[in-house]
């Protein structure tokens, strides 16, 4: 069965792609899914906001105490260089996940200022990534700030990213724009070659013993599949992007109905994280078996199949399916 | 530019740089000051850098000075090129080995930062005590006088001892020099490698021991022949001074730069002398030449080489002309005749002249001075004072300098307004605080006027002794000619206040000269800056004419990220201000600086630096100074007039700085001062202080316990017995059962606080309807300053409970009891005072402390203030800190003396049972002092007994008087006394571990607290061997590869020895539990405990939650072993925390210590990691074997 895909102007032999966790971190675990069957594979995000923190706290500990006490004027031996500190770790990453493995490397990116975006981008790009996706990791709590405002942020860094390299650019995005389908059109319209969606933000919990707000990470679960399988299905065909689905991907029922909806590849990592890498090469054998007992010539035919351009029922992308889908409740 | 490479670096490292390039071995112990010139070698080492063979020198760092100078004989005797680095009671330690290596003729230099030894108190600065009791090893002696000469004679020391065979120490001053920064020029390697003589390198080796040429060295002689074979070396001290000539003459014709083994300046026609060695020669040298050209017939002789001392050349160098000399001795030898240079000096022209071989034949006036001792300063107008002493008929023969000696009027004075500084150069004063940063940025300032100008620089660093809210000074010299001024400016071109807040504490200007700048760090605009100067401060301003400019550098700094870090903002502005250099280039400069520093940590720190210089001179504003001073107000008293006389007139002129005039006779003899001292010492150093929630609060008393500086305090009173509360004075009803009727009240000393926030991190309660707050919060000092003042003197007022009604082993009843221990100079947030308030609650009014050199004795005992305190009985620790080596054997001595005159106090007792009557002398004799109304009680009894032997003595004439004498001179001894051996892990476990074991294999009631913070804190973080696998430290740049050493486990296998390993952060109840059984147990009692520290690289405001985490992730097991469960056939060992529930990673990347190395070799921390795991498991395993 043929499953190659393209995205981002990447040739893949099939739709399944690792999306960006800390599994990326180990060249080991890359080289596994690789081994598994993955058809690219999407780093953990260079977080500019982890590098700053990283810096300040060295910077922090060096200088804390230091030259304040005759008998210590410092407290720790100085290194010539600090490896972790910086981009330059996640750099040597790529360089030596594109040595190591044969296929497509995507980098993330994860930054909070103008000048971090650009510079680590080029970085990225010479470092040897094939793509890039950009995680606008942003929540928008400003009273002050308008939807307008918020849309205007993302495509400046689009802007920006657009004219300072020559590498696939996706964006990873939230689902909670009130204008989803417009935005996703700006954004094309400015360049972008690929929408991700969508992002799944740590939710923090309330811990009411300890008074406390608690950071909290829940995996995904197939579920949650539907939101991204919903936006997908309305924007396909209507704009010219790549899509990629992620949240929800656990079985090769998943990924079938992503591409269905019009995605070019569908993102897993919590199948992973709770089953194990080798569930890729699974889920690759369930989805040739599905495509070839459901006599599909290649997972091209089934791309968009069930989009909103081509299904049956177009409504029930929009607002119908929700009223319908409450009044099938009886009390 | 010349071509020539300069460096502005210190003389430590100028020193280092060239023992490790000529050097194959070199062993280190840190010690202040020569600690940085080990530390410099083991990072180059560390970094691959080689030495002039191109091989790495072996650093080793040994676990004390003693072993040090052992690991380098043994490595001499086997062939190695090697050296060390130390000073003060350091090299006394050497000493024994220094007599084997001179006597064995083994080519070595051992390079000395010379400090003071410790006498009537330990010093940290510099003089030459230690370098002169030396001079009998056989050592030759070698002075540097400045960083350029620190540098060069370490090259001819090296290339001498070679080829002399006379092992050498090469020595300059501790701090003046060892860490004055200066702009000098560099050796490089091909001159190096030009002096060091290959053939001589080899002969060395060759006389190493080896199987294949085996031979005995080191025998046992006897009468016969000892003496002889002591002679047999005569010739090579002969032949040493003509060789170290020839070295300096061939370094002269690689270099330029010619020295001698005496030098001259001055007249040729001289009359009047000065001889003297170290970096007070380049004053005087600086000042004789001055004087000649006023036309003084004046000479100073600078020695260079001291030993061998080379008379003929000694008395060569003499002017004919020469008709008075004063010799300067920068150490004391009390009772002697005189100090050693001047009696070397004496006997050699006494020699000279009844010889024939001096220019002169009548024999000149020699005098001696003492001067200098402990960094005293020496200026030119001491110099001019001696020379002026010399002109007169009867000079003073024994004096001394720089002080006012009022008891035996030894001193001369001198005129401090005398100054010979030339015009040509800037002098600019910095008044900082530590944590600003100022002292690094003057440091970059240096470098970039001394590396990127023809300009010569020099920048030398005041610090003061608190570890917390430290003040520094730093004195910068910047002009076209090199600056050998070798004390602290006087006259300043500009001056810099960096803390608004010092204006209410210290005449910074005092240093200002007429027309100078001013630039000082406000939060106010103009207008209100000038408002709130002292009115004589600004009398100062407008009759010096100074210029003065402010800039607000702790707004832009947060505005660009720095926090409160304002150094590159201040520095920018004294460019701006200064002129050195052109404002472009200046500015260029300093971020070529910035890079240079903080590219390493990452681009983001560049950016906010380059960020803050680029808008500092926008905010710099000049004031507008106005014609007559307007304010009403002036600087308040530095003490309250109600402090003791002895507070008043000499704590107080010390804390404000003016220590330097304080007269002989005003300080004690001894070296005994008044404890509580630093309760008068009002720092208010930080901008936040505790405020309490009585409504929520719990009176749990863990942020009382917690409170490193014991500023937080808690008391249960009747409201009826105290007198009228201020009006924001806070109470609540007490929550303790035993007291239903009284109130509680926790309040806070506003000026001693450090601002730590350990006490709100320690606080269990929330606020429910807003749980970011708890019963404890920050609040910004300034509003509450003065009400909480007027709160803390009230509280003060409100007594005690008695504390037999105290539940002392519970942590809310024991912190009811004020602590004997406040108000240190720690670190905020310190670690290990928690456990020194603690222990001073439960027993200080009956302890007795010993107390090993270090953290512990530094925030405890240095001048001015220091923490340790008495109760309203007058009763509280008695302190005392002997060495660092020697701390158990030190507390082990006043146990056998307690013990002894305890012992004889029983006797006495028992003599005179009749006299005493027998229902007191039994009581008195058979309890066992087991509980708080015990002790109690004796103390009642023993007041009883004393009342009544003195009574007795007045009427009686029979026999027993002088027992009854001896009895009352000793019956305090019968209310129990305990003994607490306190230090920190460099001493348990390192220096002083031998004595250590010694003292717990005893079997003597001992108490020893080690806090351990896993590294040598108080000299900057070296390793030690408590320092854990992983963890980078001094000395362990890539990571400790070994585990930390299980001194509890040992202590544990004398089977006698109680032993408890705490962390109070994770469990304070078994804290207090094992002080209590430490205490009670009539033994040997030794707890370890966990003492989170600035050294471990994180806001110590976590303090609390990182002792938690190493418990949980089993890295810290408490536990306590108890001999005493044997007898009831129980498990003498209890392990008191549960099994490991946090992953190691959770606990350890918390801390800067662990995470550097992940950040610099994220492989090695992995490795180390996956044993460290090990490590604990295997602990774990051991422990809990041991529960069940």
């Amino acid at each position: 069965m043929n499953l190659t895909t393209n995205y981002l102007g990447l040739s893949l032999k099939n739709p399944v792609v690792p999306s960006s966790s800390p599994l990326m971190r180990d060249l080991g675990h890359m080289k596994e899914m690789e081994d598994a069957g993955a058809a690219a594979l999407v780093l953990h995000s260079l977080f500019e906001e982890e590098i700053n923190q990283e810096s300040h706290v060295l910077d922090r500990y060096l200088s804390e105490g230091a030259d304040s006490f005759a008998e210590a004027l410092s407290y720790f031996p100085e290194a010539e260089t600090y490896a972790g500190i910086g981009p330059d770790g996640y750099l040597r990453h790529i360089e030596k996940a594109k040595k190591a493995l044969d296929i497509p490397i995507i980098a993330s990116l994860n930054g909070v200022s103008t000048g971090g975006w650009i510079r680590y981008a080029k970085e990225i790009e010479a470092a040897g990534a094939d793509a890039l996706e950009v995680n606008l990791y942003y929540i928008p709590t400003d009273l002050e700030l308008t939807s307008i405002e918020v849309e205007l942020l993302y495509l400046n860094v689009l802007h920006d990213l657009k004219k300072h390299i020559k590498l696939p650019i996706a964006f990873k995005l939230n689902p909670f724009f009130s204008a989803t389908a417009n935005f996703c059109y700006r954004l094309v319209n400015a360049g972008v070659d690929g929408l991700v969606m969508f992002n799944r933000f740590y939710q923090p919990d309330l811990d009411l013993e300890a008074l406390e707000v608690i950071p909290n990470l829940v995996l995904s679960q197939s579920s949650e599949l539907r939101l991204p399988l919903r936006w997908i299905a309305i924007l396909y065909g209507r704009v010219d992007v790549d899509f990629g689905l992620t949240t929800g991907i656990h079985n090769a029922q998943d990924v079938l109905k992503s591409i269905a909806a019009g995605a070019n590849v569908a993102m897993l990592t919590s199948e992973l994280l709770q089953k194990g890498i080798g569930r890729i090469s699974d889920i690759l054998t369930n989805m040739e078996e599905w495509l070839e007992v459901n006599e599909y010539e290649d997972i091209d035919q089934l791309r968009g199949s069930l989009s909103q351009l081509n299904c049956g029922a177009p409504a029930a992308f929009e607002r119908a399916n929700y009223l319908k889908a409450v009044k099938s409740y009886v009390i | 530019m010349s071509l020539k490479k300069f460096a502005t670096i210190d003389a430590n490292e100028a020193a280092a740089r060239i023992a490790h390039k000529v050097n194959e071995v070199i062993a280190i112990y840190p010690i202040t000051p020569a600690s940085p010139m080990g530390e410099w070698a083991d990072q180059w080492s560390a970094e691959g850098e080689k030495n002039i063979w191109g091989a790495i020198p072996h650093v080793i760092e040994m676990q004390s000075e003693g072993g040090a100078a052992g690991a380098v004989h043994g490595s001499l005797q086997t062939g190695a090129l090697t050296t060390t680095f130390t000073a003060s009671q350091g090299l006394l330690l050497m000493l024994p080995n220094m007599y084997k290596i001179a006597g064995e003729l083994t080519s070595t230099v051992f390079h000395i930062a010379a400090r003071s030894v410790a006498a009537q108190a330990l010093s940290i600065f510099g003089d030459h005590s230690d370098v002169m009791a030396a001079r009998q090893t056989g050592f030759a002696m070698l002075a540097s006088n400045s960083v350029q000469e620190a540098m060069d004679m370490a090259l001819i020391s090296t290339a001498a001892t070679l080829k002399s065979r006379v092992p050498f120490l090469h020595f300059f001053d501790g701090f003046r020099t060892s860490h004055e920064i200066n702009k000098i020029e560099l050796i490089d390697n091909d001159t190096i490698r030009t002096m060091i003589d290959d053939q001589m390198v080899q002969n060395h080796r060759q006389r190493g021991l080896s199987p294949d040429r085996p031979v005995v060295r080191g025998t046992a002689q006897n009468p016969d022949v000892f003496f002889q074979a002591r002679e047999s070396v005569n010739r090579f001290y002969e032949a040493c001074p003509d060789i170290v000539q020839q070295e300096m003459d061939q370094f002269a014709e690689l270099t330029g730069r010619q020295y001698h083994l005496f030098d001259y300046y001055g007249a040729p026609d001289a009359e009047r002398i000065i001889i003297l060695i170290g970096s007070a020669a380049e004053t005087a040298v600086e000042t004789a030449e001055y004087l000649v050209e006023q036309g003084e017939k004046v000479g100073v002789v600078v020695v260079r080489l001291y030993r061998p001392f080379a008379t003929e050349a000694f008395l060569k160098i003499l002017p004919a002309s020469t008709r008075s000399i004063a010799v300067l001795d920068r150490t004391k030898e009390p009772g002697a005749t005189g100090e050693p240079l001047l009696l070397d000096v004496t006997s050699a022209i006494f020699d000279g002249v009844s010889q024939g071989k001096t220019a002169f034949s009548a024999l000149p006036k020699i005098v001696g001075g003492r001067y200098g001792l402990s960094s005293k300063e020496f200026t030119p107008a001491m110099i001019k004072t001696i020379f002026d002493e010399l002109q007169k008929e009867k000079p003073k023969s024994r004096f001394t300098m720089g002080i006012v000696d009022d008891v035996t009027h030894l001193s001369l004075p001198w005129d401090p307004a005398y100054n010979i500084e030339r015009n040509d150069t800037t002098r600019a004063v910095f008044y900082g605080l530590g944590a600003d940063g100022t002292v690094g940025a003057n440091k970059n300032t240096i470098k970039i006027i001394g590396e990127g100008t023809d300009l010569f620089a020099q920048g030398y660093f005041v610090y003061d002794s608190k570890k917390s809210g430290a003040v520094t000074v730093s004195h910068l010299r910047f002009g076209p000619r090199p600056i050998r001024a070798t004390y602290l400016i006087e006259k300043a071109n500009f001056v810099a206040c960096h803390q608004f807040s010092f204006i209410e504490r210290y005449d910074v200007l005092r240093m200002a000269a007429p027309d100078a700048t001013f630039l000082l760090n406000s939060p106010y605009d103009a207008e209100e800056t000038w408002a709130r100067l002292p009115h004589s401060m600004q009398e100062t301003i407008i009759n010096n004419n100074l210029s003065f400019y402010i800039v607000d550098g702790y707004k832009l700094a947060r505005e660009v990220g720095l926090g409160r870090r304002i150094n590159t903002i201040m520095q920018t502005c004294f460019f701006a201000l200064s002129g050195v250099l052109p404002q472009d280039e200046a500015i260029a400069a300093i971020k070529k600086a910035i890079y240079k520093t903080y590219r390493k940590r990452g681009q983001l720190i560049v950016d906010q630096n380059n960020a803050a210089v680029d808008q500092a001179l926008s905010h710099l504003i000049q004031v507008d100074v106005p014609a007559a001073a307007s304010s009403n107000f002036e600087r308040p008293p530095i003490i309250p007039d109600t402090a003791p006389e002895f507070i008043q007139s000499v704590t107080a002129r010390i804390i404000e700085g003016l220590g330097d005039s304080l007269p002989v006779s005003a300080l004690p003899i001894d070296g005994t001062y008044p404890t509580g001292t630093t309760q008068w010492e009002k720092r208010n150093i930080s901008t936040e202080i505790p405020v309490w929630d009585s409504d929520i609060c719990i009176q749990c008393g863990k942020c009382v316990f917690v409170c490193p500086h014991s500023v937080i305090r808690m008391k249960v009173f009747d409201p009826e017995t105290v007198g009228e509360m201020p009006e924001t004075f806070k109470t609540a009803k007490a929550r303790y059962k035993e007291f239903p009727d009284m109130q509680f009240s926790l309040q806070v000393a506003p000026e001693d606080c450090t601002g730590c926030t350990l006490c709100v991190t320690a606080c269990p309660v929330k606020n429910k309807k807003q749980p970011k707050f708890k019963a404890i919060n920050m609040a910004p000092q300034a509003p509450l300053r003065e009400p909480e003042k007027e709160n803390w003197e009230f509280f003060e007022t409100i007594p005690e409970l008695p504390r037999d009604q105290l539940k002392l082993n519970q942590v809310k009843y024991s912190q009811l009891i004020d602590p004997l221990f406040e108000f240190s100079g720690a670190c905020a947030g310190c670690g290990e005072t928690p456990y020194l308030s603690l222990f001073s609650r439960l027993f200080g009014d009956r302890s007795v402390v010993a107390n090993a050199t270090g953290c512990s004795s530094i925030y405890g005992g240095n001048l001015p203030t220091t923490p340790w305190a008495k109760n309203d009985d007058g009763r509280g620790p008695a302190w005392s800190n002997s060495l660092f080596e020697d701390n158990a054997e030190f507390g082990l001595g006043m146990r056998a003396a307690l013990d002894q005159r305890v012992d004889y106090a029983h006797t006495l007792v028992e003599s005179l049972r009749e006299v005493i009557g027998e229902p007191l002398a039994t009581s008195l004799l058979a309890t066992e002092q087991a509980n708080e109304e015990e002790i109690a009680q004796q103390r009642e009894r023993v007041e009883t007994l004393k009342s009544l032997l003195q009574d007795k003595i007045k009427a009686t004439s029979n026999g027993h008087a002088a027992s009854m004498e001896q009895l009352l001179s000793l019956a305090d001894v019968l209310v129990k006394k305990n003994v607490w051996i306190v230090g920190g892990d460099g001493w348990a476990y390192d220096i002083g571990y031998g004595g250590l074991d010694h003292a717990l294999a005893s079997g003597r009631n001992i108490n020893i607290l080690v806090m351990d913070t896993e590294v040598y804190s108080n000299t900057g973080g070296q390793m030690s061997k408590a320092t854990p696998r992983g963890a980078v430290a001094k000395f362990a740049a890539a990571g400790k590869p070994l585990g930390k050493k299980d001194l509890a486990m040992q202590a544990i296998s004398y089977g006698n020895v109680y032993v408890a390993r705490i962390a109070f952060g994770a469990n304070d109840a078994q804290t207090i539990k094992a002080f209590i059984e430490a205490e009670s147990y009539d033994g040997p009692s030794l707890i370890i405990a966990y003492s989170h520290c600035i050294a471990h690289g994180y806001d110590l405001k976590f303090g609390i939650d990182q002792q938690k985490a190493a418990v949980m992730t089993g890295y810290w097991p408490l536990y306590r072993y108890d001999p005493r469960r044997t007898e009831n056939e129980q498990n003498p060992f209890q392990l008191d925390s549960r099994p490991p529930r946090k992953n190691l990673e959770e606990y350890i990347y918390n801390e800067g210590r662990y995470r550097m190395l992940k950040q610099k070799n994220p492989q090695a921390a992995a490795e180390l990691l996956k044993l460290a795991k090990a490590d604990l498991a295997k602990q774990w395993q051991t422990v809990e074997d041991l529960a069940n």
